[in-house]
């Protein structure tokens, strides 16, 4: 075991993952929780739900690198499993409205609104969070073991892989936005009221949540630390590296490739699945192949084929939108844009390779 | 090697917490108090919603030149939430709790309003929405200012009924598909229904968002129409798919003298990118044109202009134009000025309280009054056709202002409904 | 025709001295005045003594032209005012007028009054224009008039018209023989407003009638579907064109170069803006019909030269690495919409069609193809010829296909590939600044028009195979016919999920699109 555990990481490297630890599990929650409104050292329930999203959005950002940084596969459909996995959420915390709802029934809201009598059967036993949990996963699991089956089989690979997964997220968009298909339509899912029987918009339903999401956060690294470092991680990195190659040696690539195509997206549909209850909507426009850009952008900030860059670049492009969109709302567009850019042209290992580079 | 970074990947996620720690803002000076301004400024809705940040400061301007607000200045509080609704959402919370502002005026989509309303009622702060929507919703925390669909659709309808409208009998329904269109169309239909419209005399159409190709569902409205007797259009189309829309209607010439289409997303503002000459006799119901003749248009129309240009507003600085939005907003922002001086104080709960009741001079020319129990305002409703300069001519309006019914009655088990905001937070306690 | 009648009420009005003219003043006061029913009366009153003063009066309320000052009524038009009734000069105009508005009821009932009246006047092309407007379905109260122009017309295009529109009034006849010939008359038509007539007659009491009125719709509605059809086929080649134009300067940029341009959708909009600038510009002059003439120069330039400065700024730094130009080119799009929202302001701003631009024509069974959507197809085709000329007659396309293939040997034997590389990514952006140029035409211009066009350019390149101008040709055409046709089945939504559907499953099965490249390459 400790062998494992010394491969991952070195000892000094623990430690700052036991850090990371004790700053999400214990150090935020009573700043937030036991300290007094009053005093500066409170962390006040904007930053814990920003903190919360931006963690959401960071553990994206470890599956994205884990297909394109190491596997070499940029896929722009990544924003649909994070959205499939929210609207699994989602439908979990719709029916856990119950009878609070403006119109006092059973069904969701926007399901008396549309007269529907009954529930469709996709929304069977979703009142259960085992199923719903299983959904989160599933779901974008199964969508991408279908898909990326028949992609990788056919070779799709490089750009013309990018340009059907960002076909796949739109066609997707545009179904989710059908007031039909039974999800909502465009205004999808809101008004939540409980999760589990906890009211949601507590503080303390809140740090359970943002918790929640840290332990993620450190499981995927850890998860996506492992994987990286063992063997199949290498040939992943052989793959992106040389791929005829690879199958010249006789290793069936599509499998590979298939494996870390479908982990990468029930990541992402358990990164959704936290993200709904804590900013309390989910609508189709998540599926916008703009979002799934983004997704990728944040990977690049960061620094490609490292998992911190992940993180980092995720961190950093979120918070700076954060930012600029209160600090500069009619000019922030320009900043991102000049980031992007010079991301690009002058550092094609992201932030990542310039503090490595400074060392 | 990629180990020894790692610090470094650590050393963010203690700093992502740490940007909390520093995070308390100062509490507001007293000399001021703050309004946040909740419209998109980039995305999709920005083409709708910038027009309304202006007008909101204009508005504060205008106060302030007076002296503010029980003697304070108004410093608003620009965020823009970029037509992403989880941010919407963030982008409340940061205005309530971070600078703490004593109201919001803001959104334009149903989305956008639905996203932030639980952090509104949660945090016990106000929201003024200044849209037409589809109604089914009244929240304690929000003030509606934009119509309802008993204040626009259903008056509409019935104009293009009425002899002057040219008696239609035939309707096509056609909208973008999402929330607004849907639930119009079906308070439209129960409402047809009633008046002893058939099922097969209504054909119902939707288009994706950004749809921009309707050579198709013309030549599908023309072909109905051509099946029985006089045909009217509705037109719930969204923002920027008019456009297309319209040029096609007049490049395939369907003429309102024998197709009208009614719409209820387009004004003077979405107008502006068409050229209107082949749209004249079109039918827009509004609140508001910028063609109504009264003293309080003009006044409002004048400051407008002086303002879009010595603030150089992109596009209105050239053209001035106002809507009917534009009309809500500045209604909004003044009732909830004489709703604080009335209650002389900020607090909400006391605002909300002074809020009923409250009575304006609208650029409309009419007295609109917030209701004393729904939140939505008491307004007249106007049926504009289109002219050739993109300007409507009123044809027909309310004989005064008529009440909102947020819960429309056509609406199967409305009726229970109270026609006040439920008390939520007691109910669960 | 409009004008011309106005010239006639200032003409009229030259000696200031004595009136004019005489109008009936309490109708015209009516019109101008009364209630909705008053106004409609006072119409047919002012028509009856067959005075053209009266129908240019007329026609000046439809055109909302007429005001009102007080008690007198006046007719406004280019700052210079008539009164209404006696026909005199009014200068200097008074102040406080007001509009007199006309409504539907009112413009649809003086059209049709008006048209009557003119179906008398000695000039074939009005006659012509009055029996066209009455035929898109008249007041059977005008029966005795267009019997009366039916025996005087001599033109036998009018007579037919007149004819159709005699029997589709005596559709409400009460005597049977008229009505049944009537329906017999109108199975002949091919207009939509005879199938309204015969669907209401097919279900009438009388056996004789209902027969007859179903056989007659059957016919009618035959020809009827036939238009249908060829409306449909006109849609699905229209939306190809317009695909093709925005799809082939990415053809360029992505298919030859390799650029995933993410920017190119704001190329496209760039375009279309400079299309408005020059709009603007012809404004003030007198030659506003010919402003596309220079707009379609100059939005090429315009997005050229913008998609060259970012080539030699940004894109020359990226080749070989496709998937990094998607990123910086995103950064670019963010910019190149925020500027224009910061210059232009956010809403749309209005690109005028020149006249020649609006309306259509009327080919027949009440299909109409507009102006503007032919002018498009035929400069899609200019375009995609142009470019096939430069890419394979010319020394740059020689250039840019040598440099595209093996740039190593292409620079051996001295092809500038850097210069190269700027022209053909300049080029791409020039015809995306063309397909701006379409688009203004017929959709909105505001800062977001970019973004509704980037996926479907994408699919259409890959769809066609990528460094193939052929295969764009014929995946712009493919999915211009499939998207039109799966709207008339199942709706507008569902047709778009299903072409995206079918792209990727055909993509799936078929990686190299619809034309591949023919060669021995392992893998790029």
């Amino acid at each position: 075991m400790s062998v494992v555990f010394g491969r991952i990481y070195t000892m000094r490297d623990w430690f700052f993952v036991g850090l990371a630890s004790l700053t999400v599990f214990v150090i935020v929650p009573i700043l937030s929780l036991v300290v007094s409104q009053d005093s500066t050292f409170h962390v006040s329930q904007y930053w814990v739900t920003l903190i919360g999203k931006i963690m959401c959005y960071a553990i994206v950002a470890i599956a994205m690198d884990l297909v394109w940084g190491y596997t070499g596969i940029l896929s722009l459909g990544h924003g649909l499993f994070f959205a499939l996995g929210g609207y699994a959420m989602g439908m979990y915390l719709m029916r856990q409205i119950g009878r609070e709802g403006q119109y006092q029934s059973d069904l969701p809201d926007f399901m008396v609104f549309l007269d529907w009598k009954e529930l469709p059967w996709q929304w069977w036993y979703t009142d259960q969070f085992w199923w719903a949990l299983l959904l989160v996963v599933l779901v974008p699991g199964l969508l991408a073991l279908v898909f990326g089956f028949f992609a990788f089989r056919s070779r799709v690979k490089g750009v013309y892989f990018s340009i059907i997964t960002q076909a796949l997220t739109f066609a997707a968009m545009l179904l989710f936005f059908r007031n039909a298909t039974g999800f909502g339509g465009n205004n999808g899912f809101t008004d939540f009221k409980s999760i589990l029987g906890l009211p949601i918009t507590t503080p303390e339903t809140r740090m359970i949540l943002f918790t929640l999401t840290g332990a993620a956060l450190i499981g995927t690294l850890l998860l996506g630390r492992w994987i990286v470092t063992s063997k199949f991680g290498r040939v992943l990195t052989a793959i992106r590296d040389a791929e005829t190659r690879v199958a010249f040696c006789g290793y069936n690539t599509v499998y590979y490739k298939l494996a870390i195509f479908v982990l990468s997206a029930m990541i992402c549909g358990i990164a959704g699945a936290l993200y709904v209850p804590q900013v309390g909507i989910i609508n189709p426009s998540e599926m916008s192949p703009a979002n799934s850009i983004e997704i990728a952008i944040w990977v690049a900030v960061g620094g490609r084929g490292t998992l911190s860059g992940a993180i980092l670049g995720a961190g950093l492009v979120n918070y700076a939108k954060s930012f600029f969109t209160q600090a500069f709302p009619e000019y922030w567009l320009y900043a991102l844009g000049l980031i992007f850019i010079f991301v690009t042209l002058f550092l094609p290992q992201g932030v990542m390779g310039l503090l490595r580079k400074n060392k | 090697m990629k180990r020894r970074i790692f610090i470094k990947q650590l050393a963010l996620t203690a700093a992502i917490a740490a940007i909390g720690l520093g995070s308390n803002s100062l509490n507001a000076q007293q000399k001021t108090v703050k309004v946040g301004v909740l419209h998109s400024l980039s995305g999709t809705m920005a083409i709708s919603e910038t027009v309304l940040k202006d007008t909101v400061l204009m508005a504060i301007d205008e106060i302030n030149a007076k002296g503010g607000v029980l003697g304070m200045k108004i410093e608003p509080v620009v965020v823009d939430p970029a037509s992403n609704w989880p941010l919407f959402a963030e982008k409340a919370r940061q205005l309530i709790t971070q600078d703490k502002v004593a109201v919001t005026f803001g959104c334009w989509t149903s989305v956008s309003r639905k996203s932030v309303l639980p952090v509104f009622e949660e945090l016990n702060s106000l929201l003024f929405y200044p849209v037409q929507y589809e109604g089914e919703e009244i929240s304690k925390n929000v003030f509606y200012t934009g119509a309802a669909p008993n204040q626009q659709a259903i008056p509409a309808v019935e104009y293009l009924m009425s002899k002057d409208g040219g008696t239609a009998k035939r309707w096509v329904l056609l909208g973008t598909d999402y929330v607004y269109p849907r639930t119009t169309n079906k308070i439209l239909r129960a409402f047809l229904k009633s008046k002893g419209v058939a099922d097969a005399d209504i054909m119902e159409e939707y288009t994706p968002f950004g749809h921009s190709d309707y050579q198709t569902i013309i030549a599908k409205i023309k072909k109905f129409a051509s099946e029985g007797k006089k045909t009217a259009v509705v037109s719930t189309i969204n923002g920027d798919s008019n456009v297309p829309f319209y040029k096609e209607l007049g490049n395939q010439g369907l003429k309102a003298t024998d197709v009208p289409v009614v719409a209820f997303s387009v004004g003077e503002e979405e107008l502006r990118g068409v050229d209107t000459k082949p749209l004249v006799g079109h039918l827009a119901a509004w609140n508001y044109f910028m063609s109504i003749k009264a003293p309080a248009n003009d006044a409002f129309t004048k400051k407008w202009a002086t303002y879009a240009k010595t603030k150089n507003v992109a596009g209105h600085k050239d053209k001035a134009l106002t809507n009917d939005p534009m009309e809500a907003t500045y209604i909004g922002i003044y009732m909830w000025k004489q709703a604080v001086e009335k209650a002389k104080s900020f607090d909400v709960a006391k605002v909300t309280a002074a809020m009923g009741g409250q009575t304006f001079t609208a650029p409309s020319g009419i007295t609109s009054t917030m209701d004393a129990k729904n939140h939505h305002l008491h307004k007249a409703v106007f049926i504009g056709e289109i002219k050739a300069d993109g300007q409507f001519n009123v044809v027909w309006k309310t004989k005064g202002p008529v009440k909102a019914q947020p819960w429309s009655p056509y609406i199967a088990g409305n009726d229970k409904k109270k026609d006040e905001p439920a008390l939520m937070a007691e109910k669960k306690k | 025709m409009k004008t011309l009648l106005f010239a006639l009420l200032l003409c009229a009005s030259a000696s200031p001295a004595a009136p004019a003219f005489a109008i009936d003043k309490t109708a015209v006061e009516k019109l101008a005045f009364g209630d909705a029913d008053e106004r409609s009366a006072s119409i047919a009153a002012l028509l009856a003594e067959g005075d053209p003063h009266a129908a240019a009066l007329l026609e000046a309320v439809s055109e909302g032209d007429m005001q009102s000052a007080g008690k007198r009524i006046l007719i406004v038009k280019g700052g210079q005012g008539i009164d209404a009734v006696t026909g005199e000069a009014v200068a200097p105009l008074p102040e406080g007028r007001e509009d007199v508005v006309a409504n539907n009821r009112l413009r649809r009932e003086i059209e049709g009054a008006l048209a009557a009246f003119k179906l008398l006047s000695p000039e074939r092309p009005t006659r012509l224009a009055a029996a066209k407007a009455l035929a898109g379905g008249a007041d059977a109260a005008m029966l005795p008039l267009v019997k009366k122009a039916l025996e005087k017309e001599t033109d036998s295009d009018i007579k037919l018209l007149l004819e159709l529109t005699a029997a589709s009034m005596e559709m409400h006849s009460g005597d049977k023989e008229t009505r049944l010939a009537a329906i017999q008359r109108l199975g002949e038509s091919n207009s939509p407003n005879s199938r309204t007539l015969l669907a209401q007659a097919a279900a009438d009491a009388d056996d004789d009638i209902r027969l007859a009125a179903q056989k007659s719709l059957r016919e009618v509605q035959g020809k009827l579907a036939w238009g249908e059809r060829a409306g449909l086929l006109f849609a699905g080649i229209s939306l190809g064109s317009i695909l093709l134009l925005t799809a082939l300067g990415l053809a360029i940029t992505y298919g030859l170069m390799g650029v995933i341009n993410m920017a190119h959708g704001e190329l496209i909009m760039i375009g279309a803006y400079a299309t408005y600038v020059v709009q603007i510009l012809f404004r003030k002059t007198n030659f506003f019909e010919w402003y596309l003439l220079l707009a379609v120069p100059v939005s090429f330039i315009v997005a050229a030269a913008v998609g060259m400065l970012l080539e030699r700024v940004v894109i020359r730094w990226l080749y070989g690495r496709p998937l990094e130009t998607l990123l910086a080119t995103w950064g670019i799009s963010l910019m190149l919409i925020q500027s224009v929202r910061t210059v232009f302001g956010a809403a749309n701003v209005q690109v005028e069609n020149p006249a020649f631009m609006s309306g259509g024509i009327h080919a027949f069974a009440g299909v109409v193809l507009p102006w503007s959507r032919l002018v498009i197809i035929a400069f899609a085709i200019a375009v995609l010829i142009s470019m096939w000329l430069l890419l394979t007659k010319t020394r740059l396309g020689l250039f840019v296909r040598g440099v595209t293939q093996n740039r190593a040997m292409a620079s051996c034997v001295g092809v500038p590939t850097g210069l190269v590389d700027m022209w053909a990514f300049g080029l791409g952006s020039g015809i995306a600044g063309l397909a701006g140029c379409a688009l203004s035409q017929i959709g909105n211009v505001g800062p977001d028009l970019g973004q509704g066009y980037i996926v479907d350019s994408f699919m259409v390149v890959v769809f066609g195979g990528v460094g193939q101008l052929a295969g764009t040709v014929y995946a712009a055409l493919t999915l211009g016919f499939a998207n039109k046709f799966l709207e008339e089945v199942s709706g507008a939504v569902i047709a778009k999920i299903m072409v995206l559907v079918f792209i990727i499953i055909f993509i799936q099965r078929r990686p190299q699109g619809l034309f591949a490249v023919k060669g021995r390459a392992v893998e790029a």
